[in-house]
């Protein structure tokens, strides 16, 4: 069937779809829960298809023999008072056979107790950041599917919407509880392969957690509309066996005072205008053209233009502020947490001098870093 | 049914607090009474902080996780930070998890009670006293407290415990 | 002119007080637009409600097709994602408010005066104003999509904060649209109450009583109940956004999650508000086409009613994910469980009746059997989402979206399109073309599954809702369901065909154009006198 409509399509399709299979069920998922949940899934939808099967049966039955073109005459009951309490005893009993499994569970599910490992998950517009709570490492998770394949200049990869550039590692064989909160709006972090889906809600804490016992990549997306790009926030997991997760942990530390360093030592570089676009139009591209679109016009109505923007060509002061302080009650967050004073550098220059805009302002880490002071 | 719509609120605000469903600690100071401590149990009590994306704080728990006795008041503060040049109000709301546990979170002085005002470019240590109910069920073992920090200079909004009182 | 209205007027009164002397089929309505603008005769007023409906079925059903070609293939092709949103959101708006419940109400107009033996319905003026508010709360509604920025875009349930905080300015209109529009709603609940419990013809007990008039009745106290609710979450969406209260923002001592509850309380009650009338439709059809009498009688009004006292108590199984207590998770569960009861109850009561009868397979027949397989889907699908586990895995996916359409789309809108077929010849006294008729049925029947079917897979498979653009592996199937809406939203076109040439002419209908049917509609001409029963009839 699929094959037949396939081949009556092929002249509307595109090439850029790739053959991949998808699955017609529900996954097993790699945790005990998450096979759990599947088996009471099947378990319903079995016991569902026997019902189904009776009740059609015979309506397709009475409507091949019981029809009046075949001589069917009328007959005249029209209750039973010992029928009606049957069909009413016998779903109830089967519906406790399914609440029996169903409650066991949803107890075993929520029971977060005496995890080895805690990460915080904080779902914000549009990217999820992750900060493990013990080890002092946290980092921010974002779509890293190109534009051009999403907007169809550029064939499409293979995990095309379900790629980001830092996944979120775990360990496998540990109890990892997740903290679930947002910054903005309500979220939902969603890994099929763990049957977790928790509400990220701003100003609340939720609970949830999962016991991997095979590594792999697993992926998710956000499961809750959150505004324009609930569609591209996707979930990354790779969980890796313990030393592995171990020695990743201790590099991504070191990473981080490398980073500290890094940082400190940009201060004291300063760039050609060449050098500051090329690195802020690839900030700008990650960071800001979600809202502001790639070519700077912005969505009227809800996100400003960038181009010959007041801000933007007017004070560089008023736009660092605002670039680094955000701007309470909007969508515009306070990127000196997510950006380096390098990257603000960078594409604070490349908002100044693309799209026409060509202040000629150049903007040094050391401008963004002395910036209020 | 138009008033019950809104009637829903306080409605939802008492069964929270009665039933703990979704982790809101209550917003006033408990009176800390003698209890018993109970020296047999240890509860690990979490400190989570959060800033909203558009807020120039930082804003971290002194500690990350204490071990207590049920009963006993416990000190411990946060570190704020204004980063900005200008002044700022903030408003951290306290969320606790598992939501049950929230009814036997009981804080006698907290900065969660008041907005926060920071000066320019200042900082503060921002207190909470604490004790953890001797009657939190057997089954949790572990809380976890957070707070999101909230960036209210220009919403006007009246104290949270005048308007929660008001409701 | 006026003075014609106004007589009219007073013989609607005249009924009212049981003056059945009053002779007023006399005179004709008067012609042109002020009859429509002036009317407050049942029928006119039903007609109204079903065309309105029909209309705003195809505006929604353009926004579908929207929706569907974007999906058509992965990347974004035609519409931006927040325009794509804004689809999403009043496309839900207005098949729910606009043309599910009016056309309810419509049916409600039309046949339950006819069916319970009285003149006109109780309150005629406010029937006059429940419809007349309605195209003016979605020309407010639908003209918020052109305000810059755009309109509604946060999803027909609009969750807060998106639907406060960060909502487009046009958000004001969204909230003015929904109070009018459930100011039209109970306005019709009420009328419909009054006029089943007072306008009934002498002998016809509660017993008596056709099923579509007990369906609707429940449908009325359901609306009553929870319109206003949603009013005022509007109310508070609107001050939260605009007048700083913080019922729903955590900055200010609110609780985003409140919404939902609240929300919920009022969207899972309009659920059933949106499905109980069908039933009413579907006892009317299935004994008919069987030429035998319904099966359990009573037990389908005591499982009527019974479902709508649960209605109450299972709000909260849209929010399993929201981090609620297991207790709570578990009340929710059994209730959202037990409502599965009553319901089979009336699927084993249908196919009974069906049992040893005398079937024919008429149009309305064939669309109330299929409600019979498409809804039961719906239901099983329904069961499987009330287990909370198994909920986590389901919650907001295309499995959720199957769902939903198989009980709104197979469900209310098959048993509306059903009621049509069966009431059309007492409506316009011509028989509808039956060719055409199963003609669009088994254009509906087949498309709508090729439609929604493939959406469990694609769910169950991972794929979120409300999405403008989806990962590769989800593209053939997207691409399967896609070709299902765009001729699922073609078929339709046959059924305004079919309708108009039924208003035109086609041969002539008798009073009683189906050999089994039952019930006083039946016994009075067809097409119906202007003003049904002018003298209570006597019900044996």
């Amino acid at each position: 069937m699929k094959q037949l409509w396939c081949g009556a399509l092929a002249l509307l399709m595109t090439p850029a779809i790739l053959a991949t299979e998808m699955p017609l069920n529900m996954t097993e998922g790699v945790t005990d829960i998450s096979s759990r949940v599947y088996h009471l899934h099947m378990t319903i939808l079995y016991i569902c298809c026997a019902i189904g099967l009776v009740v059609f049966g015979i309506m397709f039955y009475s409507m091949i023999y019981h029809r009046k073109s075949k001589g069917a005459v009328a007959a005249n009951f029209h209750e039973s008072t010992k029928v009606e309490i049957l069909w009413t005893i016998i779903p109830f009993v089967i519906l406790i056979g399914m609440a029996i499994p169903a409650t066991t569970t949803l107890i075993a599910m929520e029971d977060t107790n005496d995890a080895a490992l805690t990460i915080k998950v904080t779902g914000s517009q549009w990217k999820w950041h992750y900060s493990y709570f013990d080890q002092g490492v946290e980092f921010y998770s974002l779509l890293s599917t190109p534009r051009d394949q999403i907007e169809g200049d550029a064939p499409k990869g293979e995990y095309y919407l379900l790629e980001v550039d830092r996944p979120l590692v775990v360990p496998i064989g540990r109890k990892v509880r997740f903290l679930v909160t947002s910054d903005d709006v309500i979220h939902s972090w969603w890994v099929p392969a763990f049957a977790i889906k928790k509400d990220a809600n701003p100003g609340f804490i939720n609970e949830t957690w999962t016991h991997i016992d095979k590594p792999g990549i697993y992926r998710g997306q956000c499961a809750e509309l959150c505004g324009k790009d609930h569609g591209f926030m996707p979930i990354v997991v790779e969980a890796l066996p313990e030393a592995e997760f171990e020695a990743w942990l201790a590099s991504q530390q070191q990473q981080a005072s490398l980073d500290v360093l890094e940082a400190e030592a940009s201060l004291a570089v300063t760039l050609e205008i060449e050098e500051l676009m090329l690195q802020g139009e690839q900030v700008y591209l990650t960071y800001c053209a979600a809202c502001h679109q790639p070519n700077g016009m912005g969505l009227p109505g809800a996100f400003p233009a960038m181009k010959d923007s007041p801000i933007v060509t007017g004070d560089i002061s008023a736009h660092l502020e605002m670039v680094i302080n955000g701007k309470p009650g909007t969508a515009m967050q306070a990127f000196n947490k997510q950006l380096t004073p390098q990257e603000i550098a960078a594409v604070v220059t490349y908002e100044r001098n693309a799209w026409g805009n060509d202040t000629g302002d150049i903007i040094q880490a050391i401008d963004v870093n002395q910036h209020g002071q | 049914m138009f008033g019950f719509g809104f009637a829903l609120v306080p409605l939802y605000d008492v069964l929270c607090d009665q039933l703990g469903i979704n982790g809101k600690t209550q917003n006033s100071a408990s009176q800390y009474i003698d209890n018993e401590i109970d020296k047999s149990r240890l509860i690990t009590v979490e400190f989570i902080s959060q800033v909203q994306n558009n807020m120039p704080w930082e804003f971290i728990p002194q500690v990350n996780r204490l071990q207590v006795h049920p009963g006993e008041l416990v000190r411990t503060h946060f570190k704020a930070k204004n980063l900005s040049n200008l002044n700022i109000v903030g408003q951290a709301i306290p969320s606790v998890s598992p939501g049950r546990g929230a009814a036997y979170f009981n804080k006698t002085e907290c900065f969660c009670f008041n907005q926060q005002t920071l000066a320019a470019k200042s900082s503060a240590d921002l207190p909470l006293i604490f004790y953890v109910d001797p009657a939190l069920p057997d089954n949790i073992s572990t809380l976890t407290l957070s707070y999101t920090l909230y960036n209210i200079t220009d919403k006007g909004y009246v104290d949270v415990l005048e308007q929660g009182a008001a409701k | 002119m006026n003075t014609l209205t106004q007589e009219n007027q007073v013989s609607m009164d005249g009924s009212l007080q049981d003056d059945h002397n009053h002779d007023d089929g006399h005179h004709a309505p008067p012609s042109g637009i002020m009859r429509w603008l002036l009317t407050t005769n049942h029928k006119d007023i039903g007609t109204l409600y079903l065309w309105f409906s029909f209309i705003m079925f195809l505006t929604g059903g353009l926004m579908a097709m929207v929706i569907r070609a974007e999906l058509f293939q992965p990347g974004l092709q035609l519409v931006d994602p927040n325009f794509f949103n804004q689809m999403t959101t009043v496309h839900g708006l207005v098949m729910v408010f606009g043309a599910v419940m009016p056309a309810f109400t419509g049916l409600a107009n039309w046949m339950i005066p006819m069916m319970i033996g009285a003149p006109d319905m109780a309150l005629p003026r406010m029937n006059n104003w429940s419809f007349w508010i309605l195209p003016f709360a979605f020309i407010i509604l639908l003209s918020s999509l052109f305000m810059e920025g755009g309109g509604p875009n946060f999803g027909w349930t609009f969750y807060a904060p998106l639907s406060t905080e960060y909502s487009p300015d046009s958000t004001a209109l969204f909230v003015f649209s929904i109070h009018i529009m459930g100011i039209s709603s109970i306005m019709g609940a009420i009328n419909v109450i009054v006029t089943v419990i007072n306008m009934r013809a002498p002998g016809m007990t509660w017993m008596k009583l056709p099923l579509f008039a007990w369906t609707w009745l429940i449908t009325a106290f359901l609306l009553i109940a929870v319109m206003p609710v949603l009013a005022g979450a509007v109310t508070m969406v609107l001050t939260d956004k605009y007048f700083g209260t913080s019922f729903f923002e955590a900055a200010g001592g609110g609780d985003p999650v409140m919404f939902q509850h609240i929300f919920w309380f009022f969207g899972h009650p309009e659920v059933y508000i949106m499905i109980l009338p069908s039933f009413g439709i579907m006892s009317a059809i299935i004994p008919t086409f069987s030429r035998k009498k319904l099966f359990g009688y009573s037990s389908m009004v005591y499982a009527t009613a019974s479902i709508a006292i649960l209605s109450f108590l299972v709000w909260a199984h849209h929010m399993f994910t929201t981090g609620m207590p297991v207790f709570a998770e578990l009340f929710f569960m059994y209730c959202t469980m037990l409502i599965s009861v009553p319901t089979g109850v009336k699927i084993f009561n249908w196919v009974a009746t069906m049992w040893k009868g005398s079937l024919t397979f008429e149009t309305p027949m064939l669309f109330a059997i299929s409600f019979l397989v498409l809804f039961t889907i719906g239901g099983f699908s329904g069961l499987m989402l009330a287990i909370t586990p198994a909920d986590f895995q389901y919650h907001d996916t295309y499995f959720v979206v199957a769902h939903f359409h198989y009980v709104l789309v197979t469900g209310a809108i098959f048993t509306i399109m059903a009621a049509v077929y069966y009431w059309i010849p007492k409506w316009t006294g011509h028989m509808y073309n039956e060719r055409l008729g199963k003609l669009h049925f088994w254009c509906s029947v087949i498309s709508v599954n090729i439609l929604f079917f493939p959406m469990h897979f694609l769910g169950l498979a991972g794929m979120p809702r409300r999405i403008p653009d989806y990962a590769i592996q989800f593209a053939d199937v997207n691409q399967i369901v896609s070709i299902g809406g765009f001729a699922f939203g073609l078929s339709q076109l046959i059924f305004l065909v079919v309708v108009i040439k039924c208003i035109r002419g086609g041969e002539k209908a008798p009073a009683k154009p189906w050999e089994g049917a039952e019930g006083l509609e039946w016994e009075i001409p067809s097409p119906a006198p202007y003003h049904s029963f002018t003298t209570p009839p006597v019900i044996k």
